[in-house]
């Protein structure tokens, strides 16, 4: 586990890994069906004043 | 009995104290322990005159634990004000310091020392109240929960107040480990690093425990920002002290590795705790001052996971053509750069909200002060990925450019986001109808506004007068200026500086007093923003 190992696995193998993650979060977050959801939360800080604490 | 437990905590924490000041290595540990035995002392005292005992048999008075906890909110909010005024007022000196050298006052007061001062009070002080009280109020109503842990809130708000007096007692003193928002010593680290286990317990537990099926996105935001600052901090402050009662630690790096770490945490505290934080409250407070919903709620969460992901890598930046490795500087510019897009959705997506709303600008002057900190977001956050470019920092590197970047940042994005949300949170947690006085907001907000603008104008003159003066070489190859001559050159540009802090500052004082009086419930008679609506022409509906 030398400098260069560390070095040439993280501009490779670790930049893949992380980019699959990030592009695997953006689909998920378009996903069809997503935006009626993702309506439904954004209401979510305008029905705190519902008294069932 | 009530108290009884934290008084004798605190008591046995002062004794600890005060075997710190007794068998000190040496004088700075000693003078610090004796400030902490003062400060556990007068907590203990105060402790212990709130005790409340019941006699035997008689079942104590339940405190009512069903609605949300507010009390520990007031008190941030109180605290955020407070250091806020603390914090600026501490900036003016030191940027009169530097204009006019006779107000260093050796050795506490002079501008080595008080400058980490002024960036810890505004950052970690104001910035760090303002986050804890927000995040706890915003996390209970969209989460419909209590705070989980009970009285453990009350351990973060003031662990987190002791941390903030030890860190300035000891930049007085002169202990500082030299590294940029991360000066306090070993022991001071080990202190925040407790308290700041306790915050992710509260704000997680209470998350575990809510209502609502999902989780808002301010939270995801605020959750990020708490995990991450842990671990930037555990990574950079590891280190070596020379005694267990001494105030002097050797880190556990070296040279360019040490540089590195340092700015991977620099950075990061700019990303996750001075954006990602802030941005939580931005997705909270400016849908409910608009009062509508976030513009897109997708986009909010494109703009999470790609701030995530990119802001960790953007560090190296700040060490441009040092002994850092060239492939390490051109990641930090590549993100860098590529922070642009996540940060312009960000700012798209709150300016956005306001869509088919923007009428309420004329009447709402706190709505201004959210749209305003957006607008700085925006602009702040397109100036410094043009100043990670390599061939733009060989010019504004070192200069003041770089100050007046981190002051249009903090003073415009952070700073005006925070008042807007003190405005919004004071008439709410003390159940008043309405703030003191609009029309103050609306002072406090030109008044900022203007401070800002000359603050940032005369640092771009000033930082590009040094970085030319800098590089400038004669027909011999020769440097043309000495340092001296390009400090001088920009003497009228450090007075106009301390003038438009100045000015930030009037504007803070205006929103303590509207705030004190907002509490203490007067409401002031005056004109409604946007004129009088009686003689305003008619709008009649087309139909």
């Amino acid at each position: 586990m030398d400098y260069t190992f560390m070095r040439e696995f993280a501009d490779s193998w670790g930049l893949i890994y992380l980019f699959l993650i990030f592009i695997g979060a953006v689909f998920f977050t378009f996903r069809p069906g997503s935006k009626e959801v993702a309506d439904r939360i954004a209401r979510i800080p305008f029905e705190e004043d519902r008294d069932d604490v | 009995m009530k108290n009884g437990k934290e008084a004798a905590l605190l008591g046995g924490a002062t004794f600890v104290a005060l075997l710190g000041a007794g068998f000190a290595s040496d004088d700075l540990f000693r003078a610090h322990a004796w400030v902490l035995v003062f400060v556990l002392a007068a907590s203990t005292i105060i402790m212990m005159r709130r005790m409340e005992v019941v006699p035997a048999g008689q079942v104590p008075v339940q405190k009512d634990t069903s609605g949300y906890m507010d009390d520990v909110i007031r008190y941030g909010v109180l605290a955020t004000t407070f250091w806020g005024v603390v914090g600026l007022l501490v900036g003016v000196i030191i940027a009169s310091q530097l204009a006019w050298p006779w107000l260093n006052i050796e050795p506490w007061f002079n501008f080595g020392r008080l400058r980490p001062l002024h960036t810890s009070a505004v950052i970690f002080a104001f910035g760090g109240n303002a986050l804890i009280c927000t995040s706890f109020y915003i996390v209970q109503r969209t989460c419909r929960a209590r705070l989980f842990g009970g009285n453990t809130a009350w351990f973060v708000f003031w662990g987190y107040q002791l941390f903030i007096v030890m860190a300035a007692t000891g930049y007085l003193l002169g202990i500082t480990q030299s590294k940029e928002y991360a000066e306090p010593e070993w022991y001071v680290d080990i202190w925040l690093t407790v308290v700041w286990v306790a915050y992710l317990v509260v704000f997680l537990g209470t998350i575990v425990k809510r209502k609502e099926p999902h989780i808002y996105v301010a939270n995801w935001f605020f959750l990020a920002f708490i995990i991450t600052v842990a671990m930037l901090h555990l990574v950079n402050n590891l280190s070596m002290p020379v005694s267990l009662t001494g105030s002097k630690s050797y880190s556990a790096f070296a040279g360019v590795q040490d540089a590195l770490t340092q700015w991977w945490y620099g950075h990061n505290a700019v990303g996750f705790f001075l954006t990602a934080g802030f941005l939580g409250m931005m997705y909270y407070f400016v849908p409910k001052q608009a009062d509508r919903p976030i513009y897109s709620y997708r986009l909010s969460i494109v703009h999470f996971w790609s701030l995530i992901f990119l802001y960790i890598w953007a560090g190296p930046h700040h060490l441009h053509y040092t002994a850092l490795p060239d492939w390490a500087q051109t990641l930090g510019m590549v993100f860098s750069i590529m922070l642009w897009m996540p940060s312009w959705g960000g700012m798209i997506n709150g300016l956005m909200t306001l869509q088919g709303a923007w009428d309420k600008l004329r009447t709402d002057p706190v709505l201004r002060m959210f749209v305003i900190s957006l607008a700085f977001y925006g602009m702040s956050t397109f100036e410094g990925p043009m100043m990670s470019i390599k061939t733009i920092n060989s010019l504004s590197h070192y200069t003041d450019w770089t100050i007046g970047h981190v002051h249009s940042g903090a003073l415009g994005w952070n700073g005006m986001i925070t008042f807007g949300a003190l405005y919004y949170l004071v008439p709410k947690l003390w159940n008043r109808e309405r703030l003191y006085s609009l029309r103050l907001v609306n002072w406090h907000l030109w008044l900022a506004t203007i401070g800002i603008v000359i603050y940032a104008a005369v640092m771009w003159v000033a930082g590009i007068t040094q970085g030319l003066m800098w590089r400038e070489y004669d027909d011999q190859g020769f440097l043309v200026n000495s340092f001296i001559e390009t400090v001088s050159a920009i003497h009228p540009e450090y007075v106009m500086r301390m003038v438009g802090g100045l000015i930030y500052l009037i504007g803070a004082l205006i929103m303590t007093y509207n705030i004190w009086r907002t509490i203490r419930g007067d409401v002031r008679d005056e004109v409604p923003m946007g004129g009088n609506l009686a003689v305003a022409p008619k709008i009649v509906a087309a139909e």
